[in-house]
């Protein structure tokens, strides 16, 4: 974390918190007494690609697909059956390994991309329509947790707050049948405001009780979940006739409307989320307030000197992360399961976005393509396992392995015998971020 | 309760009102509740305690007839009464004492205990029992949350180091038929998983928390693939070890109610207590753990007395593994058998609750693992039984009582100093 006695570490590419912080935005002045940089222009550009964090998530994700394709091997049953007699014939075992590897990915890139056997280029893109699908609550979610850690505080509750909006904004959406954008909206904002008021309750105990947000959070995900099943067998949410516990189906006017082909299965709430990843790049890079949050995010002490109230600031962001949390929710019943919804309806998405968030690094943008990769991931992964029996979890973990490269770059750079960035950059860089 | 205040907070808030003031108001708050439920919407009828084991049990204890109305009034009025004396106790400038709180929780818990069960029999040795043995990985969680957090190292990967365990003791024991194999086994998983949070959080300075989610999830699709792909189809030679039977203790165990509860139990639950003794003794008497709190607490001072912070760091994080691994044994070895995925369910982030509800002290974390293990047994014998409240509702008290609890009564609690910052020399 950031404060002033750790040393060098590289500046954006290990914290959630000190993210962001470029040798472009330190002034000139100062720049001058970092070393020169090559006079060779496409040396500097080389230069700068190896030393970037791109090429990091790039190897990352390489690294990741490698572990995964040993995990299918190694399962694989036809390889298990050469591998009796790998030493009489090493080439079957090899070939069946390549073959099990290349089948499970093609169809991965088929369901999460583009499928390549469909008839008409379009057809094929329906893929990443399916993907995008996926990616649209799980970047709204992520969106809010990197709004939590860039202020400071670790929202855990991503659960709850889900549920909470998927109930409050699926509930509008099945008792009230108005004009059709009218409703939708309407339900959208019950939905945030459900997340946004139990994020809100973690910010205001925080803050005037100082209880700690990590343990509320995590009580409130059973809280929330126990009193939503609960409530789903009460007359007040479960569908009439039903003994299930499930709700009713939505009203069409409050469900998102598709803005694409319906084939494509993407909807207006993909809109509505680059409108939130739009939202929270200028509240965390252009708005006071966003700028309050991540001064107390930096250093809370340094921020009350400053004469921020951090209270407020904390209340404010834990608000604004549950808003943007529990529009996932709203996606939930309103964009993919719109036949009514059950006490799973948060499907993971609660703690799937803190992973897409670290991937991102808490930048709205990162937030926005770690979703679109996770989309894709999930997305293909379903076809994986339908076209190849590969165990959709072997996504889950090459997900994670992503995320843990990308965490430590020395570790990639070290992989592929990288040489690690100028150590006397550091410094200066590590120097401006205290000051910033 | 030495902890509360010791320091200004470091995300800041108001200051407090006055010292101590926040417990008289929690306990007035639930007295309040008590009153409520308790005495004015008591159901007419009789809970019977039924205090001896089934089965056993030398000595043939009376069953305790309460009327939950006559009760009710009692334990309402006893409420009403501590939390006016914890409100004196203050005003007279002195700490309300835990053991004070405590006997308040448990009154409190007979209370409602007797109000929900009106009308049936509640087997109270039968109840405790299946608390101490469910709150066994709690508390196996919590004290390797405790060893991690302590040298300074957030240990988050609590649920994947119980779930790595659980999966590979099931598999071990399978495989060889043995019990203690099997648990060597999910003591190795839990030090695996250790080895990467550890690597990850003091070579390559990774945020730990970052490293500990990462881990969890990681873990948990590691074993879902695993279970998917091999144990699904190989469940009798690969997943279906033996099971811990129940020990119990020769003389101990026939003491009446405190026999069978705490020395009729699996061995996991017998090396539960030598765990929580080892490692508060540890921690607190000996030099290990005068040096694993001097890393956790000011490591530039620990290196500075010679004391080689990274590797203390990394062989206690492995140490915090190996006591919750075999925290995970619990769920394979210890209650059904086999490994099924996500068999922990969250009881690491519980666990994680525990720790920082303990205040990062061994025998407090594991009061707080207990109470959790007592709530989730406490369900399974309403739900049996058949209560006035549904069960979803029921579910949801031992959670909204931990955050009362944080609220009110622990507050802003400080975690040891340096946990969660990387050390680097220089």
């Amino acid at each position: 974390m950031s404060d002033g006695t750790a040393a060098p570490v590289p500046v954006g590419e290990t914290g959630v918190v000190d993210a962001g912080i470029d040798l472009d935005q330190i002034p000139p002045e100062e720049r001058a007494g970092l070393p020169k940089p090559p006079e060779n222009r496409f040396g500097t550009a080389l230069v700068r690609i190896r030393d970037g964090s791109a090429l990091i998530t790039v190897l990352a994700v390489l690294l990741a697909l490698v572990v995964g394709a040993v995990l299918i091997a190694v399962t694989d049953a036809g390889t298990q059956t050469a591998a009796v007699y790998f030493f009489a014939r090493p080439s079957d075992t090899l070939g069946a390994a390549w073959n099990a590897v290349a089948g499970a990915y093609a169809a991965l890139f088929q369901g999460g991309v583009y499928d390549y056997t469909t008839p008409t280029f379009f057809q094929g893109l329906q893929s990443l329509g399916h993907a995008i699908g996926f990616a649209t609550p799980l970047i709204a979610a992520g969106l809010g947790i990197a709004v939590g850690f860039r202020s400071g505080v670790f929202n855990i509750g991503g659960q709850g707050q889900v549920l909470m909006g998927a109930a409050f904004a699926g509930y509008v959406g099945f008792t009230w049948n108005g004009p059709p954008v009218i409703t939708m909206l309407v339900a959208v904002l019950f939905g945030m405001l459900g997340g946004g008021l139990l994020a809100g309750l973690v910010g205001v105990l925080k803050a005037r009780t100082g209880a700690n947000e990590v343990i509320v959070t995590i009580m409130l995900n059973y809280i929330v979940f126990y009193l939503l099943d609960y409530a789903l067998q009460t007359p007040f949410l479960r569908a009439p006739g039903s003994n299930n516990p499930i709700s009713p189906s939505e009203n069409a006017s409050a469900v998102f409307f598709p803005i694409l082909p319906p084939e494509y299965k993407v909807n207006v709430g993909f809109l509505l989320v680059i409108g939130a990843t739009l939202f929270c790049s200028w509240l965390l890079s252009r708005s006071s307030i966003g700028f309050k949050m991540r001064a107390v995010g930096e250093n809370p002490r340094a921020a009350r000197v400053a004469g921020i109230e951090v209270n407020r600031v904390i209340i404010a962001a834990m608000v604004v992360s549950g808003v943007l949390v529990g529009l996932a929710g709203v996606y939930q019943v309103l964009g993919t399961t719109t036949t009514g919804f059950t006490s799973g309806i948060d499907a993971g998405i609660g703690f799937n976005a803190i992973t897409v968030t670290l991937l991102g690094r808490s930048r709205p943008w990162g937030v926005f393509g770690a979703g679109i990769l996770f989309g894709v991931f999930q997305a293909g992964g379903y076809t994986m396992q339908a076209a190849q029996s590969v165990d959709i979890n072997a996504v889950q973990i090459v997900q994670s392995v992503i995320v843990l490269f990308i965490a430590a770059p020395p570790l990639v750079r070290a992989i592929f015998r990288l040489p690690q960035p100028g150590a006397r950059r550091k410094p200066a860089k590590r120097a401006k971020a205290v000051a910033a | 309760m030495t902890a509360v205040r010791a320091e200004p907070a470091t995300t800041g808030a108001v200051a407090m009102q006055r010292p101590g003031l926040k417990v008289p108001i929690a306990l007035g708050v639930f007295a309040l509740l008590a009153v409520l439920l308790l005495a004015l919407l008591a159901p007419a009828g009789t809970s019977t305690f039924s205090l001896s084991a089934s089965g056993s049990g030398a000595v043939q204890l009376p069953q305790i007839p309460l009327h939950a109305r006559t009760t009710g009034i009692v334990v309402s009025l006893l409420a009403v009464l501590m939390a006016i004396g914890s409100g004196l106790l203050v005003r007279a400038g002195r700490r309300v004492p835990l053991w004070y709180t405590v006997v308040f929780a448990v009154i409190l818990v007979v209370g409602f205990l007797a109000w929900a069960t009106a009308g049936h029999t509640l087997p109270v040795t039968g109840l405790l029992e299946s608390a101490l043995a469910l709150s066994a990985p709690l508390i196996f969680g919590a004290l390797g949350g405790v060893v991690s957090e302590r040298v300074g190292v957030v240990n988050i990967a609590i649920e994947g180091q119980l779930l790595a365990g659980a999966c590979v003791s099931a598999v071990v024991a399978s495989i060889t038929q043995n019990l203690v194999v099997g648990l060597i086994g999910a003591l190795v998983a839990g030090v695996l998983v250790s080895f990467v949070l550890a690597a990850f959080s003091i070579k390559y300075v990774v945020n730990q928390v970052i490293v500990g989610v990462v881990l969890n999830v990681l873990v948990l699709g590691l074993t879902t693939f695993f279970y998917e792909t091999v144990l699904v189809n190989a469940s009798d030679t690969l997943n279906s070890p033996p099971r811990f039977a129940n020990l119990p203790i020769p003389g101990l165990s026939l003491i009446p109610v405190v026999g069978p509860v705490l020395f009729d139990q699996s061995v996991i639950t017998y090396l539960m207590y030598v765990a929580v003794v080892a490692v508060f003794v540890g921690l607190y008497r000996t030099r290990w753990g005068l040096r694993v709190r001097a890393v956790g607490e000011h490591p530039q001072a620990a290196d500075t007395v010679g004391i080689d912070v990274g590797r203390t760091r990394f062989w206690n994080v492995a140490l915090a593994g190996a006591i919750v691994g075999i925290g995970g044994a619990y769920f394979t070895l210890g209650s059904v058998g086999a490994f099924s995925q996500n068999m922990t369910s969250g009881a690491g982030y519980i666990a994680l609750a525990a720790v920082i509800f303990g205040g990062w002290d061994p025998l407090r974390a594991s009061l707080a693992g207990l109470l959790f293990g007592f709530a989730s047994s406490l369900q399974n014998t309403l739900g049996i039984l058949g209560s006035p409240v549904p069960s979803d509702v029921l579910l949801t008290l031992p959670y909204v009582v931990t955050i009362f609890a944080v609220a009110g009564l622990v507050g802003r609690v400080r975690g040891p100093a340096a946990a969660g910052r990387p050390y680097l020399k220089g």
